[in-house]
């Protein structure tokens, strides 16, 4: 068959090894991930770490629809994955691409994916190391989920979870809830529609400017994805046993963005990114790791939103501009337009 | 049971328009509502626009959620 | 003056009046959330008491809905409904265990999308949920009123609407009531107007304010609902004339009667009240759901430690349900006041004061 003819859809037979396998992978498949030459496939990758410590993570992608304004599943699923890693603080180096391709999806569509995740990929300077190609009957997948593996080499400070200490200042690098309220606009059924695009984008040298610039001072990290602020602070002050005070006033938000939410009934905080992380650093370090998000690109409208403190514990207040404190809870289930 | 809110029409096609929220854009129909043209304010609730407001009061309106930091908490 | 500083002001305002003990029913969901997200009661002196009311459409459907509701969807329709409905628990499960049993169902932003999914799916049956109240009753009139003028085959409406007036005349004839004011819905009375809650100042005493969804706007009209208990002088003021008139939409008013009739209905916790629902006319009667499916007796259902039903009837607070942020949670709700975003239990405990 004719692989780059673009009214060619995805068949069964892609998945199932053999020829049609091979000419899919080594004309499609490889070139856009900057492979080497089909003939040297081997069953796995051999790596050259040097690091002490290794960080390894791994995600999965099924977002609906495949592509959206400022990105698509492809350069989320390397983004994703590569910010897991950063988040520890770890140089990405390797990952894996798992993708499960539904029958009938058009080979124009996967070939624009799989570019994307090249390009992606180049621009983090990581490198796809192995990879694994399986396709599903029609209606047994969802267009296509993928799934990233990722190694990285940490750094000599590694930033965790359950290391927010109390007078910790709460930093994010720019404005929330941008990627959740792309998707749903994106979402065609909604007839809503705005300019607002997605975030995603890989954090990893952002984080090397912080670390550089704080050191051990950045006790946790973490990247703000499914759930948004809501579920990131949430998950630290739980794990940390530390209670956090944000300030409404100072966390930044696109008027686009509040817009939107306000009109499907969302909460910015609670929505999610996909190029956005929370930091904990001690009050000493902040300004100046602050200094050095603001001078990176994605961090250019970084701030300092809130405080740690011991109490009240693993719980995060929120007070609001008009003077007044309640709780900041984390997201439950899905996220649904409420009208009533 | 009340979530509407209010925007300002920048498209009517017969009984459909485009009522721009912010920057936000929502198609709206007409039916519960008069008369109405391209500028008019309007009360949007699950796609209905279901009143028209004044200009004064969408733009306090306006006012009021920008310097509230956008509704974003 | 800023937003912030007419809040202060405001605040002080109602110190200085030194309002006696009351009661305020905020009747709406969308108020109870609004309190609660500005944490508004901060403001407030103590004696002014907030209760939640039955103004949230999903909380007050009842049993025997859900239960119908759910039969539907095991029986192959798609099912189309606003957000708030598919994870509310009833007697056979919630539309979200009924999706992950192989329902179908869809979430919509506007009705008239179930006409559109009716016209994609010419093979399937198409069932609206009509849940909601007068705000959101005339647009399912629209869509009613358009799918039979397109003649379609595939589509019906579950109508449980409700109409708030009758709800709130059943709270102050109950003797056990405790309420002294009314914080009006903003949005239903856009579409009844101002005339339809005169009764409950000049039959029954009750001091009532149509209250806007900013923090000032209800900081205004609980300053207006002191004052009129301080003067002993209930009446019902508009403090919502940016969006209320005082006859309300005609235009969508009569949309409504064209294509509903009142009928007696059941609401969780306030028991059956007569005249306080919606049923389609005869001549829309071939698109009620009720005539097209066939529909098991309901199983009885026991909620267990719910008390939602109090909760609607402000004669219980949510932190006074013994399930409350322990068993009963947004992430794993009992009672339908914890699932809807308008439902006063989940406002309490996403926005609780710390």
């Amino acid at each position: 068959m004719d692989i780059s003819d673009s009214s060619q859809k995805v068949a069964l037979g892609h998945g199932s090894g053999g020829a049609m396998m091979q000419q899919f992978i080594t004309e499609q498949l490889l070139p856009a991930l900057g492979g080497q030459s089909a003939e040297g496939l081997e069953d796995a990758a051999t790596l050259s770490i040097s690091a002490a410590d290794i960080a390894f993570t791994t995600d999965s992608f099924t977002v609906q629809p495949l592509f959206f304004p400022g990105g698509d599943i492809g350069s989320l699923a390397v983004h994703g994955t590569v910010n897991d890693l950063a988040m520890r603080g770890a140089t990405p180096r390797y990952l894996s691409l798992g993708l499960i391709i539904e029958e009938g999806l058009p080979l124009d569509t996967l070939r624009r994916i799989v570019q994307s995740i090249g390009q992606a990929a180049r621009d983090c300077d990581v490198i796809i190391a192995c990879g694994d190609t399986k396709v599903v009957g029609r209606g047994a997948a969802d267009a296509i989920f993928i799934n990233t593996s990722g190694i990285g080499e940490c750094g000599d400070h590694i930033p965790s979870v359950t290391a927010a200490t109390p007078g910790d200042r709460v930093l994010v690098n720019g404005t929330l809830g941008d990627h959740g309220v792309a998707v749903m606009m994106a979402r065609e059924d909604l007839q809503i529609s705005s300019a607002v695009e997605s975030d995603t984008a890989p954090l990893h040298t952002l984080v090397g400017a912080m670390l550089e610039a704080g050191g051990e001072a950045v006790h946790t990290l973490r990247d703000l994805t499914r759930g948004g602020l809501a579920a990131g602070v949430n998950e630290i002050v739980a794990a940390s046993g530390v209670g956090i005070t944000l300030e409404a006033a100072t966390i930044p938000v696109r008027p686009e963005v509040g817009g939107a939410c306000e009109v499907l009934g969302l909460s910015p905080y609670a929505v999610a990114n996909e190029g956005k992380l929370v930091a904990m650093v001690a009050p000493e370090a902040a300004e100046k790791v602050l200094a050095a998000m603001r001078a990176h690109p994605l961090g250019r409208n970084a701030c300092i939103i809130g405080e740690v403190a011991a109490e009240p514990v693993a719980t995060v207040r929120l007070h609001t501009p008009i003077g007044t404190t309640r709780i900041l809870e984390l997201p439950a289930g899905e996220l649904l337009p409420r009208i009533c | 049971m009340c979530l509407a809110i209010a925007g300002c029409i920048v498209e009517i096609d017969d009984l459909e328009a485009q009522v721009k929220i912010g920057d936000t854009l929502v198609a709206t129909r007409l039916d519960l509502i008069g008369e109405v043209k391209v500028g008019d304010y309007v009360l949007v609730h699950a796609g209905f626009a279901i009143n028209t407001i004044e200009k004064e009061d969408a733009e306090e309106l306006d006012e009021i959620w920008a310097e509230l930091g956008g509704g974003a908490w | 003056m800023s937003t912030i500083a007419r809040c202060r002001e405001l605040a002080a305002t109602i110190a200085a009046a030194k309002p006696p003990p009351m009661t305020i029913m905020e009747v709406c969901g969308t108020h109870s959330h609004a309190i609660a997200r500005y944490g508004l009661k901060q403001l407030l002196p103590e004696q002014v008491r907030f209760v939640s009311g039955p103004g949230c459409p999903v909380c007050v459907t009842a049993d025997g809905d859900l239960d119908a509701i759910v039969q539907i969807a095991a029986q192959g329709a798609i099912i189309a409904t606003f957000g708030d409905m598919v994870r509310v628990p009833g007697p056979r499960g919630s539309l979200a265990e009924a999706r992950a049993a192989g329902a179908d169902i869809r979430v919509l932003y506007s009705p008239l999308q179930s006409l559109q999914l009716a016209r994609e799916n010419p093979a399937r049956q198409v069932v609206l949920l009509g849940i909601g109240f007068e705000t959101t009753v005339p647009s399912i009139a629209v869509t009613v009123s358009e799918a039979a003028r397109r003649d379609l085959d595939n589509f019906s409406i579950y109508c449980a609407h409700k109409l708030v007036p009758p709800a709130l005349k059943a709270l102050v004839e109950d003797p056990e009531a405790q309420i002294d004011a009314f914080l009006c819905p903003g949005h239903v009375s856009t579409i009844i107007g101002v005339a339809a809650y005169e009764f409950l100042a000049a039959d029954y005493g009750i001091a009532c304010a149509i209250g806007g969804f900013g923090p000032t706007d209800i900081l205004e009209a609980v300053r207006a609902l002191i004052e009129q208990i301080k003067g002993a002088a209930p009446c019902v003021q508009n403090c919502y004339t940016r969006a209320v008139d005082y006859e309300g939409n005609t235009l969508a008013q009569s949309q409504l009667a064209g294509v509903f009739g009142p009928t007696d209905a059941e609401w969780r916790g306030l028991g059956a009240i007569p005249a306080s629902g919606l049923r389609l006319r005869d001549e829309y009667s071939h698109l009620d759901a009720r005539n097209r499916y066939e529909l098991e007796p309901p199983i009885p259902y026991d909620p267990g430690p719910c008390i939602c039903g109090d909760v609607l009837q402000g004669k219980a607070l949510p932190a006074e349900c013994p399930a409350f942020g322990t068993r009963c949670t947004p992430a794993s709700p009992i009672g339908p006041c914890m699932v809807s975003s308008e439902g006063s239990c989940a406002a309490m405990f996403k926005y609780r004061e710390t």
